[in-house]
């Protein structure tokens, strides 16, 4: 047990004298959340529109007033005719443009369904798409205030002059992708090179010539990973909360659980590459296009998975990174319990169990 | 008679259809420093795994203080210290972290460390550089540290792959007295080398040719056996004989 904590001082000591390990360590996570969480959320606030109330009766002022209050929009209330709207829009003023046609409480207090047409600007696609939902979200959401109030099923519906896009209901999905693609790197990466270093540097020899066994060497190789990375998941964790003002809904010890079981998955991949790889560059090499290249295409992070080729799905089933995005999504944007996610935990387990049988017998065959 | 602490009969390692080693067999005397000779992939990397505990022999019987080869690996660790030309020490870590890194893995206590390490560096004088990284020391400094380091558990016996790869004839030189110094304490060296020179330091030598000993004997013997003026012409004469290794 001594000789273990002496092992695992000395791996401190190169993790935090190795700036640039330090560096991706614990800078990525951080630029990649900001630069991630910024990049989707800048644009969309407050963005400017106009609102063309034609009917400017108590109903329509009530949703506007709603669409006012919020900090997505800087809403000008003012009575375009049509070209206007169209000079605006091309003289890059506004982004959209919601418009109530004149007899809005009428239809909706007689026929109890009324329309509101939304004109958004889609030369820049996502931002179009971001706006047109959110003024759908502010919409729906006085509908169902109304038929709270009123006990008829009112339907306020919009049209829209875009696609719906269902990406963009939770523009937040990226932090479980970040997530997934920062332990994987940090573990897969990091364990891998610093595995081939100590044989690299012939250092590796002379721990296996003393009597500190060759699975402790290993063990003592994963713990300091473990550790960090658990940091890293609470860097993140702070930062989506704090900074991206992104709650975490489900429970938080469950989140960490599962991250210890994604992180082992990752260290043992780790190792298996550690027993391949003769240099460090080809270490590296091969976690970042056998491992980092798959977590992003394959995990559902980037492309929904539903959208691919069957070939290419079954393929999406091997990488770890993609049920660990989905834990993550489950237990932390949608709050739900692990009644939820234990079928996924269960398929990382046997990925996990599978890589590190295989990669301790690849390592006790190296020995020899 | 001296205390025999090496022992090895019909030794043999096969891989496949390949034998590496085959049937060596010597003995090693308490104290001696025995050169272990041969050129690349004549066999003598494997024996020498086999020795330290790191490989299983196919065949044969050999004891290493005292200890089994094939069952009593673990005690053989204890007692045994390796260094390779590679040095293997940490250059992101200090002189002292080092040797404390190591001293620890082999289970000594934190007394015994710190009145190591101490030891240690008044010997080497390396006082001043205790908390200098390894990296920014001479290749000489470093290979002091290094065997001083394989010596920190104070081995019985100490296992030296190619020591001297790759450094000046000085340093050479100043390694070679510090091997006679711990020979002289009685701890058994056991070296492999290149350089011919450096085998007539040795007290007895083995000359490998396609894993087997071809010779065995005080470097003056073999010299007047094969009737040659060097240790030089005595490699030549045999490994040129070998069938495997390009020399």
């Amino acid at each position: 047990m001594k000789q273990f904590l002496v092992f695992i001082k000395k791996e401190f000591a190169h993790v935090l004298r190795d700036r640039r390990t330090l560096l991706i360590l614990f800078g990525l996570p951080v630029v990649q959340i900001l630069v991630f969480g910024f990049a989707l959320t800048n644009e969309v606030k407050n963005s400017r529109i106009v609102i063309c109330d034609y009917a400017n009766d108590e109903s329509s002022q009530a949703l506007i007033r709603k669409i006012e209050a919020s900090e997505y929009f800087d809403a000008e209330k003012i009575t375009l005719s049509y070209s206007d709207i169209e000079k605006s829009f091309k003289a890059g003023k506004i982004k959209a443009a919601v418009i109530f046609p004149v007899n809005f409480d009428n239809d909706l207090q007689h026929l109890h369904k009324a329309q509101i047409q939304i004109i958004s600007d889609a030369s820049d696609p996502n931002t179009g798409n971001t706006i047109n939902n959110y003024l759908s979200t502010i919409i729906t959401d006085y509908q169902r205030q109304m038929i709270e109030n009123a006990n008829i099923p009112l339907r306020v519906t919009t049209e829209i002059r875009m696609l719906y896009n269902p990406q963009l209901k939770a523009a937040h999905n990226f932090v479980p992708g970040v997530m997934a693609l920062v332990l994987m790197l940090v573990c897969v990466m990091m364990t891998s090179i610093s595995i081939v270093r100590e044989k690299e540097m012939g250092t590796m020899e002379v721990l296996l010539v003393s009597p500190y066994r060759p699975i402790l060497v290993i063990l003592s190789k994963a713990v300091p990973y473990l550790l960090l990375s658990l940091v890293n998941v609470a860097t993140i964790l702070l930062l989506s909360v704090f900074v991206l003002e992104l709650p975490i809904v489900g429970s938080v010890w469950l989140l960490f659980l599962e991250s210890i079981l994604f992180i082992i998955t990752s260290l043992s991949l780790g190792l298996l590459i550690s027993t391949r790889a003769k240099t460090q560059q080809e270490a590296m090499l091969i976690s970042m296009m056998g491992m980092l290249l798959p977590t992003l295409i394959f995990s559902g992070f980037m492309f929904p998975v539903e959208n691919f080729p069957l070939p290419l799905q079954l393929i999406s089933n091997i990488v770890p990174a993609r049920w660990y995005y989905i834990i993550v999504k489950t237990v932390m944007v949608k709050g739900l319990g692990f009644s939820a996610i234990w079928k996924e935990t269960l398929i990382l387990t046997g990925i996990t169990f599978f890589l590190l049988v295989v990669s301790l017998r690849n390592f006790k065959k190296r020995l020899e | 008679m001296a205390e025999q602490v090496i022992k090895v009969e019909r030794l043999t390692k096969r891989f496949g259809d390949f034998t590496a080693v085959d049937e060596i067999s010597f003995e090693v005397n308490k104290g001696e420093i025995f050169g272990f000779l041969g050129a690349n992939g004549a066999g003598k990397t494997t024996a020498m795994r086999m020795l330290c505990g790191l490989s299983i022999p196919t065949s044969g019987a050999a004891s290493v203080v005292g200890f089994d080869v094939y069952e009593q690996t673990e005690d053989i660790k204890k007692n045994i210290g390796y260094m390779s030309q590679r040095f293997s020490l940490y250059e992101d870590l200090t002189v002292i972290e080092n040797i404390k890194f190591y001293a620890g893995i082999y289970g000594l206590t934190k007394k015994q460390i710190k009145q190591k390490s101490e030891e240690l560096i008044d010997r080497l004088g390396l006082h001043s550089e205790t908390k200098k990284l390894v990296g920014a020391l001479p290749l000489g400094w470093k290979q002091k540290l290094a065997f001083s380091v394989a010596l920190v558990h104070e081995p019985k016996i100490i296992f030296l792959d190619e020591p001297t790869g790759g450094v000046d004839p000085v340093t050479r030189r100043q390694f070679w007295e510090m091997i006679y110094e711990v020979s002289a304490k009685g701890v058994t060296v056991f070296v492999t080398t290149h350089y011919m020179d450096e085998a007539e330091y040795c007290n007895r030598v083995s000359i490998m040719v396609d894993g087997r000993i071809e010779a065995l004997d005080a470097p003056r013997k073999l010299k007047e056996k094969f009737n040659v003026s060097s240790m030089d012409d005595v490699f030549y004469l045999l490994a040129r004989g070998a069938k495997k290794a390009a020399i």
